[in-house]
């Protein structure tokens, strides 16, 4: 099953890139021109994103560096140790949101030191797999269009978050 | 909210390192940061650019419409505002897609497609539409089958069963985008009446 899937996603754009200028040149479209037209906004879109960006990791930056993590694992271990959360993972589960590569350092080390097959280890990697940089997203996509008025998108994106963290400790304690 | 979380990420980092006596860290940190943004959009402009030009012509060919065509039941629960037939509905077909099958390099130019669709049909142009908050909500919370960084770390560190934390992500990432859907209705409700 796996496999399939693999070979599934390596295929997909090669396959795209492929059968989209195809079908276009059959309906008779212009391809090239009109790859061009398309390609114009990209360098508009790309740098409109920078104010939210440098402003979004410039807070995360500052909380990542300043130790302000210890303090929080130390708040609040007990309180997610009576939900069955481990506290070794609070740090991956409070950075995941905010830092696609910090998570994934965090989740590394974890796995170095219990072991990739340890349900630590297990646990980790569900939770690095299975959950989104939703400020990341937020940021980049909201920016993209100018958007500063998120409304609801961050409280369901901490919900989304909240429940795949939730649901990758119960299903690792459940399998493993 | 975006404004409260970005207001105590800044403070709680300060103040936890002036309290650690290491304040000079936070000049430092604040340059990173910005470096790495700037960096980040950047580096995007060479996908994106690449993107709108095989978007581009997908529409053009009609098949962006096509494969808004083929999902239409289902979009059209999720996306209520938007025209059935609407360019929006097959780029967030394309960007959810690529996220399943872990296409990051995809994914996001789709994204930022499926938002430009989107914000013309906002008309309230510096807040984000019902719309756009579903799609961010499907977005983060999407099925994921392939997690391919971490099982190659796992690799990495001699696991004799990378693949096995395959099928607790695909559980993990099905359950929350189904709980994202319903919080999701919920929220749209509630926030309705607020604009």
């Amino acid at each position: 099953m796996f496999e399939i899937i693999a070979e599934l996603s390596r295929w997909a754009i090669p396959v795209i890139l492929l059968v989209v200028p195809l079908v276009a040149m059959m309906r008779g479209v212009k391809v090239y021109e009109t790859f061009v037209d398309g390609a114009e906004a990209g360098f508009a879109t790309a740098i409109k994103t920078i104010p939210y960006l440098v402003a979004m990791l410039v807070a995360i930056s500052i909380f990542r560096a300043s130790g302000a993590m210890e303090v929080l694992v130390t708040a609040l271990s007990p309180v997610l140790n009576y939900v069955g959360l481990p506290a070794e993972v609070l740090p991956h589960a409070v950075m995941r949101p905010l830092s696609g590569g910090a998570a994934l350092g965090i989740a590394s080390d974890i796995i170095k030191t219990h072991g990739p097959d340890s349900f630590l280890g297990r646990l980790v990697s569900t939770m690095q797999g299975s959950c989104d940089t939703t400020f990341y997203v937020l940021t980049l996509y909201f920016g993209s269009v100018g958007i500063r008025k998120y409304r609801y998108s961050v409280i369901l994106g901490l919900v989304a978050d909240l429940t795949t963290l939730m649901a990758s400790v119960f299903i690792i304690r459940m399998l493993f | 909210m975006v404004n409260i979380v970005w207001l105590l990420l800044m403070v709680f980092g300060i103040t936890v390192a002036a309290a650690n006596g290491n304040i000079e860290i936070v000049t430092i940190a604040a340059l990173q940061g910005a470096n790495d943004a700037v960096k980040i959009s950047l580096s995007l402009i060479a996908i994106i650019t690449f993107w709108l030009g095989i978007m581009k012509l997908a529409e053009e060919a009609g098949l962006v419409r096509a494969l808004a065509w083929l999902v239409r039941p289902l979009m059209r629960f999720l996306f209520p505002s938007v025209p059935k037939d609407h360019p929006a509905m097959g780029a967030i077909v394309m960007n959810l897609s690529a996220n399943i099958l872990g296409l990051g390099n995809a994914a996001t130019p789709m994204g930022l497609i499926a938002m430009r669709e989107l914000q013309k049909l906002n008309r309230n142009s510096d807040t984000a539409s019902d719309a756009m908050c579903t799609f961010l909500g499907l977005n983060t919370a999407c099925i994921t089958l392939i997690p391919t960084t971490i099982i190659g770390i796992r690799l990495l560190y001699g696991s004799t069963d990378p693949t096995a934390i395959v099928g607790p992500t695909i559980m993990a990432t099905a359950f929350s985008m189904f709980v994202a859907i319903m919080v999701d209705r919920l929220l749209r409700l509630i926030y309705s009446g607020r604009r």
